[in-house]
């Protein structure tokens, strides 16, 4: 029962992942290198070649290598994450190492007789060698992204893959083509393109190849190839039930739980904030031309009512930036992390799956052992050896996404303080500028009272 | 602001302080500026050097004046039913010690409903002066978080400063200070209210009606009481409106703040689940709750900036009563040359015998003869009489319609004077405090971004 790709052979040094370069000049090398030759990671841009067009396969061809994860490679990202850590300058190193760029970007809507959809311009630029050219633009629509997910979420079952936007919007509610639902979308595709293109083992998928490279993607053809294997992880679970998940995922389990629960508080928060911006706009506009109607009236208060006018409109300008920003980066990103939790969730699920069916299998050798002295069947053995890449499959991706959810979130946060102090600042320099401004009058006014 | 030591500052402009103290010394100013009344020199009115020395005479310059304290008493009323009703202390000391000067009284306590009587007396007794308004009698332009409670300690703490500030406005101004009446309001707690009542002064009221139809029957407004009608009524909707949108802008902003608090609750439940992030999340949170309940004194502190709107709200009001006594001289002595005309006519027509015009006189004296020559002559007398009656009047009238015009002149612009350097005041002191919002904020901020960053 092989499913997906032989796997726990391939040190991840040898995917030439950016990351991963960069950390192989800090810790020894894997010693379980077995299947493959590796290939100068550290300097992965042109030297990475030889080695790893063994382990991944162009376009159209079937998968049978590719998740290359074991005991070491996992020790080796977790290093890599403390690494990250306890180094967040060396942001620099890893762009350096990192080969592989992609960006969505560019938007555009077609319409044709039969249905109206919008297509985003998709460009990478790498220097890896399984690509044919360093430079790809082509278009792909939502439902390509969608190919991609489903492909990689049935090639790589053990793995955790980002999740997309969602698919269904409520018809009349949101509309589909408007430029704000566009480019918000935009934006998660974008996001989750680079999170892809970003993951050691995602990032040398052939789908991935083939959906930035292939002038069309010849979805059947793909489908057809990955039914088996999706099929063969289903019967593999069917009809073992797990006793006890082990604690550790336990603990996985009642995080995603608790934390799902929090980013939802928090996203019924901004929006509520966002209301009550909007509304405090709206009194704030009244407020600044109440004092501009009012200076109409009056001859040595002009000046200071005016200026109050003045001040309370550039205010105004200053939230609107702000709820602008809000709405645009915050949101986002909460409704990003409820849906990787989502697809973390589903991993886990599948892993429990996995140990089930080895448990069963296990037991059930056990007791034919007993019964007819026979050696525990290699068949369980293969069992067994999936489920342990599971688990560090699991766990590398755990790891990789709590920090990965780190750096988001402090960069989240860390932006909204300065949306809100630069919100601040701009209101106190008009106000400033108005009190300087009056109070030079004033003196002037004093100064010709006591000319008199 | 209990202490109320309002006495003498040598100093021309305060511009930083936002107190009570601010206004009652440029009123005190002003009031100086008014003390001049029977000169005409236009120089005493301009120089603010001089005045200095003028303000001695002011009633604030001898005595301090200060509503100490207030209680919740209850008892009953006229009409014998149980009420809860609030007192005020009010507490006057001599402003030098050193000097003595006046004697001290009892410090009274008074209620609200004695302060209007005192204002109702003062605006009738001194009909060309802008009388300074009392602070509101139920809380108007209210946001949801002020209640609108004559009770409720907040209201009652303002209406005491407010109550104070009528006082001190009042005893800074060269006519109403020198009151007797109010000098009484100010040390005597038993007797006032009957001394108040003897003056007799409710019988100058003039009738709402009265005062209506000389609104109405005024054949030759005076343009610039008609301007100043007009521009107390652009004030009037001018800050009423303003009034209206600040109170709703600050429910909003206090919404605003408040669901940002959220954020720091979730951010301490959230870093309980966190391990790298935990700590810096937690502080964060708490940074966000001093974010959301810095919002009750910002807006606090805005309360006491709607109050000194409110008070030049209620000045509309004086201004406007200013000008309907005008308007009643005015009508009385239209009324006077009206009368003093018919006379005369009355009189032209008794000596020439001529009727100008069909009367029923002219038709009796053709229907019952000509009167003799004696009564003729009787009725020219007691006609000439009364014409000279009537022309006296008028001269009255117009002495006292100049006079009402030149003292209520000198009000309103000294009046106008002290709005245009006290809201000046308020909007600069307004702009301070929205700096110092920011600065909040600001720094409220910049320490989140710090645990932000530590995580």
């Amino acid at each position: 029962m092989i499913v997906g790709a032989p796997r726990g052979l391939q040190p991840v040094t040898g995917t030439t992942h950016p990351l991963s370069a960069v950390q192989e000049t800090l810790s020894p090398v894997p010693d379980v290198t077995a299947s493959c030759h590796i290939p100068n990671s550290s300097s992965s841009s042109s030297g990475g070649g030889g080695g790893d067009k063994e382990v991944v396969l162009t376009n159209g061809k079937p998968v049978e290598t590719s998740s290359p994860a074991s005991a070491s490679s996992l020790l080796n990202r977790l290093q890599l994450d403390d690494d990250l850590e306890a180094d967040t300058l060396d942001l620099y190193a890893s762009t350096e190492t990192r080969d592989l760029f992609v960006t969505v970007d560019d938007p555009k809507k077609h319409v044709s007789t039969m249905e109206t959809y919008i297509t985003y311009r998709v460009s990478t630029k790498t220097s890896r060698i399984e690509f044919d050219l360093p430079e790809y633009n082509l278009r792909r629509r939502y439902q390509d992204f969608d190919w991609l997910r489903m492909k990689l979420e049935d090639s790589q079952p053990t793995h955790l893959i980002p999740p997309l936007p969602e698919k269904f919007v409520m018809k009349g509610v949101v509309d589909r083509f408007s430029e704000e639902f566009v480019e918000t979308r935009m934006k998660a595709l974008d996001k989750f393109l680079k999170r892809v293109a970003d993951h050691p083992v995602l990032s040398f998928n052939p789908h991935l190849n083939a959906f930035l490279t292939a002038k069309d993607l010849n979805k059947r053809q793909g489908l057809a190839l990955l039914t088996k294997v999706g099929e063969s992880v289903k019967q593999a679970a069917g009809g073992y039930k797990l006793r006890a998940r082990p604690p550790e995922y336990c603990v996985m389990g009642e995080y995603l739980d608790t934390f799902n629960q929090k980013l939802g508080t928090m996203d019924r928060i901004a929006q509520r904030i966002l209301k009550e911006q909007t509304e405090y706009l709206v009194e704030l506009r009244e407020y600044g031309s109440v004092y501009a109607g009012w200076a109409g009236s009056e001859d040595a208060l002009t000046r200071p009512l005016e200026g109050v006018a003045g001040c309370v409109s550039t205010c105004c300008g200053a939230m609107e930036d702000l709820s602008e920003g809000m709405s645009q980066e915050l949101l986002p990103v909460l409704r990003e992390y409820v849906l990787y939790i989502e697809s973390m969730k589903n991993v886990l699920k599948k892993r429990d799956q996995s140990q089930a069916e080895y448990e069963g299998r296990l037991e059930a050798a056990v007791i034919r052992k007993q019964e007819e002295k026979t050696p525990v069947p290699v068949e369980v053995e293969k069992c067994q050896d999936r489920v342990e890449c599971f688990n560090a499959d699991l766990k590398a991706d755990w790891e990789r996404w709590q920090s990965n959810k780190r750096q988001d979130f402090r960069q989240l946060l860390t932006s909204m303080a300065d949306k809100n102090i630069n919100y601040f600042e701009k209101c106190q320099s008009a106000w400033e500028s108005l009190v300087s401004q009056l109070q030079d009058d004033q003196a002037e006014n004093t100064n010709e009272t006591n000319c008199d | 602001m209990r202490t109320g030591q309002l006495t003498t500052h040598t100093h021309t402009h305060t511009h930083t302080s936002q107190e009570t103290r601010t206004m009652a010394d440029s009123d005190s100013e002003e009031a100086a500026v008014l003390d001049n009344t029977d000169l005409t020199s236009p120089e005493s009115e301009n120089n603010m050097i001089n005045t200095m020395v003028e303000r001695e005479t002011a009633l604030l310059k001898k005595i301090d004046i200060n509503v100490a304290e207030s209680e919740k008493r209850s008892g009953k009323n006229t009409v014998n039913m149980q009420e809860t009703y609030t007192v005020y202390l009010i507490e006057i000391r001599p402003a030098n010690a050193a000097e003595g000067g006046l004697p001290v009284g009892d410090s009274p306590w008074r209620r609200y409903s004695e302060f209007e009587l005192l204002r109702t007396y003062l605006l009738i007794t001194y009909p060309f002066v802008v009388i300074p308004p009392l602070p509101e009698k139920r809380a108007e332009f209210v946001w949801h978080k002020l209640s609108a409670d004559n009770l409720d300690p907040d209201f009652v703490e303002r209406r005491r400063l407010g109550l104070e500030n009528f006082l001190i406005r009042v005893a800074s101004h060269s006519v109403l200070s020198k009151d007797k009446i109010f000098y009484q309001f100010l040390t005597e707690e038993k007797g006032w209210r009957e001394a108040v009542l003897e003056t007799g002064f409710q019988d100058k009221a003039d009738s709402r009606l009265k005062s209506l139809s000389a609104t109405l029957r005024v054949k030759n407004p005076d343009k610039s009481f008609t301007d100043l009608k007009q521009y107390s009524d652009e004030l009037n909707s001018a800050i009423s409106h303003l009034l209206r949108v600040r109170a709703k802008v600050a429910d909003r902003m206090y919404g605003v703040y408040k669901v940002h608090g959220n954020y720091g609750r979730i951010f301490s439940e959230w870093s309980a689940i966190e391990k790298e992030m935990g700590d810096g999340l937690q502080s964060a949170g708490h940074h966000m709750d001093t974010h959301s309940a810095s919002v009750d004194d910002i807006l606090e502190e805005e309360e006491h900036y709607a109050d000194q709107l409110k008070e030049y709200l209620f000045y509309t009001d004086a201004l406007r009563s200013v000008c309907r006594k005008h308007e009643l001289i005015q009508y009385e002595l239209e009324m006077a040359v009206l009368d003093l005309a018919s006379k005369k006519q009355q009189r032209e027509e008794l000596t020439t015998g001529a009727v100008r015009v069909f009367s029923l006189k002219g038709m009796s004296s053709k229907l019952f003869g000509q009167e003799s020559p004696e009564q003729r002559e009787s009725r020219l007398a007691a006609l000439q009489q009364s014409i000279q009656a009537t022309e006296d009047a008028v001269l009255d009238k117009n002495q006292e319609c100049r006079e009402f015009m030149r003292m209520s002149w000198e009000e309103v612009k000294r009046f106008k004077e002290q709005k245009d350097r006290e809201l000046r005041e308020a909007l600069i002191s307004y702009a301070i405090m929205q700096i110092s919002m920011c600065k909040k904020g600001i720094q409220v901020w910049s320490n989140a971004k710090e645990c932000f960053n530590k995580m």
